[in-house]
């Protein structure tokens, strides 16, 4: 026991001696392993933490804690007036990272951005299937193979991209992960070497740090890039510390082992707020909890009918007891902090008599219903199993008698993407650009009926507003024509909008300048530590 | 003796292709589709859809898919991790050292305690030592280790603060693996304090990994020294007025620890099935815990490569211990 | 669970047998003390409706995640508190108790039957089929067990019929291996030739002549597979793939309630020490077996 003791003060000890003789470094507890560095075939949020936000940059950026588009590695550009042609202006003199294993000869130019998005439409490139079995998941997500007529580096510092089609959200999509600019340079030189794979695992960006090492599941190490376009960040040093469960990275957060941590257990805030030692930032998230009917099954078919359901549901219970105040009631499709946002929707009542009434009224006694669950975590509902209880004991209350229905991940959301699904399912949305039609369109459009319109419900009028908003860049038409998609939403309710999540930061009170993305994701760009 | 061990490997073969077909299968059978798998929250086209399927062979009759499969293995390749597209076999080999370490300090403890304990116990027989030391053996063997692994940590990495709460090592220290066993690499790299903060970061894993085994091996040992102790030739050299503690240590102990060591090396089994549990438990990056996240991922390469391994280890383990066994005892040997 | 100790002593041993075996058992203190808690356990299981306060479903929703009741935050409606979405949890616990014993005891039986079947056609018959039957066994053993029965679970499907299932068919390579050994070493004893020189056919042998033999180290084995199986069953509901929510299976019961380990401790600390108090009975029974049945350690 003496022996322990005095092995722990001298670890305490040299702990402590290592930290001071060390230089700034920000450990990062983050959640999970990136699959690999290459943003372009990625798309968990935390591939894009540990690349896309690290490593790389894109031609335009979000602004910091918003979702408005910015200049980034493009310091300008134009567009035509049909909305077709998209003219960037580079930034002169951005530096590529020198690593081990590349070392730049020139600065970046248009031909970098060429080829950074060709290797994700061109399928006769060897980029396009460079990793075994990969899919460039948001470019084709984002429909950008439909939208792109051609790109053209018209001089090193000009990029032209013309569109087949009017896209309002084109200069948003440009600001995602996927978009991350890449360095062909050293991609010739990797195919010259036969070693493709690599472009996954020594990554070369123009981004504020570089790549030292990966520990597989272990850590991820940092470097402040010296010659960064920006300038060098604040700390020298950032460190990855992959921890995926929540509570522990809480304990970590707590025990001084990280300085920040995303995605906190909701059970855990109170004690990482009683905490003097931390903060904890708190913001919007841009995304959606709900449950879609299937618009085509009888009783669901009847709007009165799925509205007495809404009704019937305690929303502000399953906010309390699963979202565990980090949520709020959602009364639109779209999160608040979006804009076209319809401040002027009514919430959701809770009224179980009422809901009895007008179920009764309707012809409804007896129903039986499967009731899906989702079987993972997601940002939008921590926890799909405990919502589908508390809604399955409030149901009852009106006289419907819901089953509990769960499957693996991929395969629920593949059956319930079935026409002939039975009962509600529960699934839900993180946006991806900040743009309105990504939840619309993408969510309720006829055309995504079998996709990702879990609701099967194809209507007119919201159909105009939402394809009209798409093509229009007019802003105030935009807003108009969206405020009309959420009327008409709401009056029909092909979907119960149960909440949206808010994103939670608990950091180091030494930690600095750090801004919440609304975007959910983790930038540790302009991050300082105080010593 | 060369015989024996021919024949013993000669057993195994067919059991060997029983696991690969066992692995195989297995994946074949898991529920849910390895290319959706793969796809994020916009899913994947139809026609992307038909060329991944047939860029992994999933279009091929499952017979020839077994044999692709068995051969590029027998090649040493066992294929890609879906999600991270490195060679399984790539991870495995990262992530091994710190299981094998784990578990070897798992056992260590458990062996350095347990030992002493079920010898003591057998010697002081019925007294309070003794039936103190087995309780709390049949409590130790009775536990849930997932639970037990919660309790240390609220208590001495939440409430007292003395342990790390997860993680092999504290992460001011940046040293490139060069066995992969964080204690003897920190020693290599003659860092004293890196060391001592790897073992820090070990033995609350090592202690609840431990638990079984200690609790198994301590029942054992008592029990067999109880056994010899009881044996003609104790009891003689016992009345030919021998002291009782050189009785235990000439001639007691080592015919005790011969079935010891058969326990010991049987648990190695069952430490890599309980490091599933105790590396979620601490997020140690090692064996169990990657192939649980590959099952909830459903990434099937590494599912079914993983499977393969980890009974090929268990198996090469079993064996050594068999032969080692026939080597101490020749009686095994003839039957 | 005391049902196996009778045919013990009725098929192999005279009535004096039996009180012999008593004796043994009733002389280790430990033995006598799991039966008790064990007996308890199972009461509480049969009766779980009428013990228990409240129904293990019905939600407080005015008293969620309330600590137990002699904590000055406690609410005296509630014993040990109550979980997220305000369900007493001693009432889960008690009716938990069904679950874990009902696990156990479906796993060793279907283990048993499976296993004894498999081991005594391998040891009766030998040769190939003694072949077939052991490489099997030593294909499903060389999994580690847990990782095994994790993978099964995901095959068939998260549930905890599915995991009693996976954890079965882990756990009977060890009653196969057991009979077979016994069987080998008794079917060449006078008293099988002498049955098989009278006419018995093969099943007569191998059930009624030879296998009350060897129940012995069956019972053991079955009493040591009752706590594995519970063990096991709360490790897969901890890892989400045994019960699912909202059954009130202890192991369940821990992995929903971790995320509350610092804010409530309470959700997690009692299912897990309900399932280390029946363990350790049932292996305290086992132990006291053991010694009883076993004549070697009964001399010394």
């Amino acid at each position: 026991m003496k022996l322990m003791t005095t092995l722990l003060a001298a670890s305490a000890l040299v702990a402590l001696t290592a930290g001071a003789a060390q230089a700034k470094q920000l450990v990062y507890c983050s959640e999970a392993s990136p699959a690999h560095f290459d943003p372009g075939p990625l798309t968990g949020g935390n591939d894009f933490d540990a690349s896309s936000h690290t490593i790389y940059n894109r031609l335009v950026d979000f602004k910091p804690g918003t979702t408005e588009v910015i200049p980034s590695l493009a310091e300008s550009w134009e567009i035509s007036e049909d909305g077709l042609e998209y003219t960037f202006k580079l930034r002169p003199g951005v530096k590529f990272h020198t690593q081990p294993y590349f070392t730049p000869t020139r600065d970046l130019t248009a031909e970098d951005v060429v080829f950074s998005f060709e290797r994700q439409m061109d399928e006769e490139s060897p980029w396009f299937n460079y990793l075994e079995g990969m899919t460039w998941d948001y470019f084709q997500g984002m429909d950008m193979p439909k939208y792109i007529a051609s790109m053209e580096a018209v001089d090193d510092l000009t990029f032209k991209l013309t569109l087949t089609e009017p896209n309002a959200p084109m200069l948003a999509n440009l600001a995602m992960d996927f978009a991350a600019i890449v360095s062909k340079e050293y991609a010739d030189q990797l195919e010259a070497s036969g070693d493709l794979a690599a472009f996954s695992t020594q990554p070369v960006g123009t981004g504020p740090f570089q790549l030292v090492d990966y520990q597989l599941d272990t850590v991820i190490r940092y470097q402040a890039f010296a010659d960064y376009w920006e300038g060098k960040q604040p700390i020298d040093d950032l460190i990855f510390a992959i921890t995926t469960d929540a509570s522990v990275r809480a304990q970590r957060l707590i025990a001084g082992e990280c300085d920040i941590m995303p995605y906190p257990a909701p059970a855990d805030l109170e004690a990482l707020q009683a905490d003097e030692d931390l903060t904890v930032v708190e913001g919007e998230g841009l995304n959606i909890g709900y449950i879609s009917y299937n618009t085509t099954e009888a009783p669901f078919d009847n709007p009165e009918v799925r509205k007495a359901l809404t009704m019937a549901i305690d929303k502000s219970a399953i906010i309390e007891a699963v979202y565990q105040g980090a949520g709020q009631d959602a009364k639109n499709l779209i999160p608040p902090t979006m804009w076209s946002y319809d401040d002027a929707t009514e919430a959701d009542v809770y009224d179980p008599e009422e809901a009895k009434r007008i179920l009764e009224e309707a012809g409804v006694t007896d129903l039986t219903t499967d009731l899906w669950a989702i079987p993972v975590s997601r940002p939008y509902n921590p926890n799909g199993q405990r919502v589908a209880e508390l809604i399955q004991a409030d149901w009852a209350a009106v006289g419907v008698t819901a089953n509990i229905v769960t499957y693996e991940w991929t395969e629920y959301r593949e059956r319930g993407k079935q026409a002939d699904r039975k009962g509600p399912f529960m699934i839900g949305w993180t946006g991806d650009n900040g743009d309105p039609d990504n939840f619309f369109a993408t969510l309720f459009s006829c055309s995504a009926i079998g996709v990702s319109n879990y609701s099967s419900w194809c209507n007119d009028d919201f159909e105009a507003a939402i394809q009209a908003a798409k093509t229009t860049s007019d802003q105030e038409e935009r807003i108009e024509l969206y405020t009309t998609a959420q009327e008409i939403f709401k009056a029909e309710e092909p979907a119960i909008t149960l909440a949206h999540s808010k994103v939670f930061m608990p950091m180091k009170k030494t930690v600095l300048n750090y801004t919440l993305s609304p975007l959910g994701t983790h930038s540790f760009r302009y991050v300082d530590v105080q010593e | 003796m060369l015989n024996f061990v021919l024949r013993r490997i000669a057993l195994l073969i067919p059991t060997i292709i029983g696991i690969s077909i066992c692995a195989f299968a297995f994946v074949r059978v898991l529920p849910g589709d390895p290319i959706l798998a793969m796809a994020g929250q916009h899913g994947v086209s139809p026609e992307r859809y038909e060329v991944l399927r047939e860029q992994f062979g999933y279009n091929l009759p499952i017979w020839q898919q077994y044999f692709n499969y068995l051969g590029s293995v027998l090649q040493g390749n066992f294929g890609n991790s879906l999600a991270t597209k490195r060679p399984v076999i790539t991870e495995f080999m990262t992530l091994f050292p710190a299981t094998v370490e784990l578990a070897f300090c798992a056992l260590f403890f458990a062996v350095i305690i347990g030992i002493p304990a079920g010898i003591f116990a057998a010697i002081k027989r019925g007294s309070w030592f003794d039936q103190a030391a087995m309780g709390v053996a049949l409590t130790g063997y009775s536990m849930p280790i997932f639970w037990w692994g919660l309790l240390l940590i609220i208590f001495f990495s939440g409430y007292l603060g003395w342990t790390p709460v997860s993680g092999r090592i504290a992460l001011s220290f940046f040293l490139r693996p060069i066995t992969g066993f964080m204690l003897i690499d920190t020693l290599l790299y003659g860092n004293w304090p890196a060391f001592v903060s790897a073992l820090r970061h070990l033995i609350l894993p090592a202690i609840v990994l431990g638990t079984i085994p200690l609790a198994v091996i301590a029942r054992q040992t008592r029990s067999a020294m109880l056994e010899v102790l009881g044996e003609d030739y104790v009891r003689t050299a016992k009345a030919k007025g021998m002291s009782p503690r050189r009785v235990v240590n000439v001639h007691a102990l080592r015919n005790a620890l011969i079935p010891v060591i058969t326990t010991i090396g049987l648990q190695i089994g069952l430490l890599l099935g309980g490091a599933i549990l105790t590396e979620t438990i601490f997020t140690w990056p090692g064996i169990g815990k990657w192939m649980i996240d590959s099952i909830f991922k459903r990434d099937y390469v590494v599912v079914q490569s993983g499977l393969l391994i980890i009974a090929l280890i268990v198996m090469a383990v079993n064996l050594i211990v068999d032969l080692l066994y026939a080597l101490i005892n020749p009686r095994i040997r003839v039957k | 669970m005391t049902i196996p100790v009778e045919p013990v002593a009725t098929t192999t041993k005279p009535i004096s047998g039996l009180r012999e075996f008593w004796y043994y058992f009733s002389v280790n203190r430990g033995a006598l003390i799991g039966l008790t808690v064990f007996a308890i356990l199972v009461l509480m299981a049969i009766f779980a409706p009428l013990i228990a306060p409240y129904s293990p479903d019905i939600q407080y929703r005015d008293a969620l995640l309330k600590p137990p009741s002699w904590d000055i935050n406690g609410d005296p409606r509630f014993f040990l508190g109550t979980d997220p979405v305000g369900r007493d949890i001693l009432s889960r616990l008690i009716h938990g108790a069904r679950y874990s014993l009902f696990i156990g005891f479906f796993v060793v039986v279907g283990a048993l039957f499976v296993g004894v079947i498999l081991g005594a056609l391998a040891g009766y018959f030998g040769g190939w089929v003694d072949v077939v039957i052991m490489r099997i066994m030593d294909i499903i053993l060389a999994f580690p067990s847990l990782l095994l029965a994790l993978v099964l679970v995901a095959i068939l499907g998260p549930g905890l019929f599915n995991a009693m299932i996976a954890i079965a068919i882990v756990l009977q390579p060890h009653f196969a291996r057991l009979v077979r050994a016994a069987v080998m070493a008794e079917k060449n004893r006078e008293y099988v030739t002498a049955a098989k020189l009278s006419g018995a056919g093969h099943l007569r042998l191998m059930l009624v002549t030879i296998l009350p033999n060897c129940l012995g180290p069956i019972i053991v084995q079955a009493t040591l597979s009752f706590s594995n199986a519970i063990l096991d069953a709360a490790a897969l509901g901890f890892l989400g793939m045994g019960a699912q929510p909202p059954t009130p299976e202890w192991g369940t019961m821990l992995a929903t309630a971790r995320e509350f380990i610092l804010k409530a401790p309470w959700v997690v600390t009692f299912p897990g020490l309900a399932i280390l108090i029946t363990v350790l009975a049932i292996n305290l029974i086992g132990d006291g077996l053991r010694d009883a049945l076993d004549p070697k350690l009964k001399r010394s």
